[in-house]
């Protein structure tokens, strides 16, 4: 991970209330690389996502994304930033009221003065480059999860961002959706000259595509390396992870009292 | 120890209800300040035009005929006894303009279009749609909320102004037509009894700050629900029952300030 980092989480801790979300975490994303950030559901990933994009801010550490510490920033020169960035969310969260050309289009028409042509013939290399092309007149009842998918992917890299997040690009698409999506992350990444920041815990697909990952467990870094280190690592968690074990560092049942005693059972 | 967790309660709800006042006026605050947008580009505004007021012309229309027949009904049923049926017209023009147009309209309102807004804008955050619009550098206050809440505030003494026209109508369907008072003398008691500004203005008026209470009681709602189906059912019912409230507690306040009798 040697090459100029786009993003530098520093030591970042995070609570919602008396509940430690992030404790210390340290990571880099270098400018071009695809990273991803894996983990249980609930540990905490998300949170990283939405410190880097500044809607959260950490309550020790600190961010910088493109060189500017985020939660430092006023509202305008945060806005700029994220114009810069782009996200797609769990479920898409495309705009319902619109349609697929509207969703798309949105951004062009909020931060550009481009006239309505020009901004017509980028939205359709947009749905192009996802495979949707001829959609663009549907609403996003009409489409599929995988097609409502791509759509916000489109969406999402519309002003050619130099820095895309991905939350739960995978979860709940079907096989031939699930690798669409990953190649897509994987080419559009490398066709932007962007820096990719990946959020699942879909190990398997994610694997295939990422240049590094990191793996996060109770607010803290457990373990990162190359997919093949991570593939070959000794590490139980991440061999727990990797190959979807029942027990081990992460255990089956939730801590709670002595269940034998609960029963009255003697062992 | 039961006392103490009551008091405890009680106080604790009260706490909750005085914050929400507090996020609720600084939410209002916050729409007015980025308004901006809403005038630039004003077609945003005109589009929540058509969805609240437009989308609710059925409603008001049918329902201030109907209003504006009882009143025609009940109205000559009272006059009659004094022998005044004549003052049919002043009776059902002032009921309406001053009090039942801008009340009534605004209940609908708040039930037609308030619940909308408060569901749409609920299920755009449960959706996220309002953190993708953040993420992409666009102020959802800015883009959503506050060409909805002018929408509100345009729409509403329109539409109470045409639950007026449309009452009258009524009346006069009903007094006039049916019942058999003169015409002449319905329309001309009528025009004689209201006053323009003390009147019609003061009814304009009333409108106006229903419309503002309204849609900032929806819109907050919808802006503050929990990103739940349960937390948007609840918010959309709440604005349906508090702006129900507020208006007619406002109407009172301002009827105190306008009609005080002298």
């Amino acid at each position: 991970m040697s090459a100029q980092a786009l993003v530098e989480i520093h030591d970042v801790n995070f609570a919602y209330g008396r509940r430690q979300i992030l404790k210390g975490i340290n990571m880099t994303f270098p400018k071009g690389k695809l990273v991803a950030i894996m983990g249980l559901s609930g540990c905490g990933k998300t949170t990283i996502l939405r410190h880097i994009g500044g809607v959260l801010k950490p309550s020790q550490g600190f961010v910088k994304v493109d060189g500017q510490v985020v939660h430092e920033l006023d509202q305008d020169t945060l806005y700029r930033l994220r114009r810069k960035m782009g996200m797609l969310f769990q479920f898409g969260a495309l705009f319902t009221d619109m349609t697929v050309f509207d969703n798309v289009a949105f951004q062009m028409r909020e931060h550009t003065d481009l006239p309505e042509e020009i901004i017509r013939d980028l939205v359709m290399m947009k749905l192009h480059a996802v495979g949707l092309y001829g959609t663009q007149d549907l609403t996003p009842a009409e489409l599929s999860g995988g097609m409502a998918r791509r759509v916000a992917l489109a969406r999402a890299v519309a002003l050619d961002p130099m820095l895309i997040m991905y939350d739960e690009p995978f979860a709940g698409l079907d096989p031939i959706s699930l690798t669409v999506v990953g190649e897509l992350i994987r080419r559009l990444n490398d066709a932007l000259g962007a820096t990719s920041v990946v959020v699942t815990h879909d190990i398997q697909e994610s694997l295939k595509i990422v240049d590094y990952v990191y793996f996060i467990a109770n607010g803290m870094v457990v373990a990162e390396g190359t997919a093949e280190e991570v593939r070959a690592s000794g590490d139980a968690f991440v061999r727990q992870f990797v190959y979807g074990e029942m027990d081990g560092p992460i255990p089956f049942h939730y801590p709670g009292a002595d269940f034998n005693k609960d029963l009255g059972v003697r062992v | 120890m039961a006392i103490v967790k009551a008091l405890r309660g009680i106080g604790s709800r009260v706490i909750n209800a005085v914050w929400r006042i507090g996020y609720a006026a600084r939410f209002f605050f916050k729409v007015l300040f980025y308004s901006g947008m809403s005038f630039r580009r004003f077609r945003l505004t005109v589009r929540e035009i058509f969805f609240s007021g437009v989308m609710s012309l059925i409603i008001i229309l049918v329902a201030g005929t109907f209003v504006g027949m009882v009143l025609g009904l009940q109205g000559f049923e009272t006059l009659k006894r004094y022998g005044s049926e004549s003052a049919l017209g002043s009776l059902v023009a002032l009921s309406l303009v001053r009090e039942l147009g801008p009340v009534l309209t605004a209940i609908l309102f708040a039930s037609r279009a308030g619940s909308a807004m408060t569901a749409e804008i609920g299920l755009m955050k449960t959706t996220e749609q309002l953190s993708a619009m953040e993420m992409m550098a666009v102020n959802p206050v800015a883009r959503v909320v506050a060409p909805r809440f002018w929408a509100g505030v345009v729409s509403m003494p329109l539409l109470a102004a045409l639950f007026s026209a449309l009452g009258v109508f009524g009346g006069y369907v009903v007094g006039v037509i049916m019942i058999g008072v003169d015409s002449g003398q319905f329309w001309s008691q009528m025009q004689s009894a209201v006053d323009f500004k003390g009147d019609i203005l003061n009814g304009v008026l009333k409108s106006f700050v229903f419309g503002v209470a309204v849609t900032v009681v929806a819109l907050f709602e919808g802006f503050d629900a929990p990103p739940t189906a349960e937390g948007v059912s609840g918010a959309t019912t709440r604005t349906v029952v508090e702006s129900s409230l507020l208006i007619l507690m406002l109407d009172f306040i301002l009827t105190a300030f306008m009609f005080r009798g002298d």
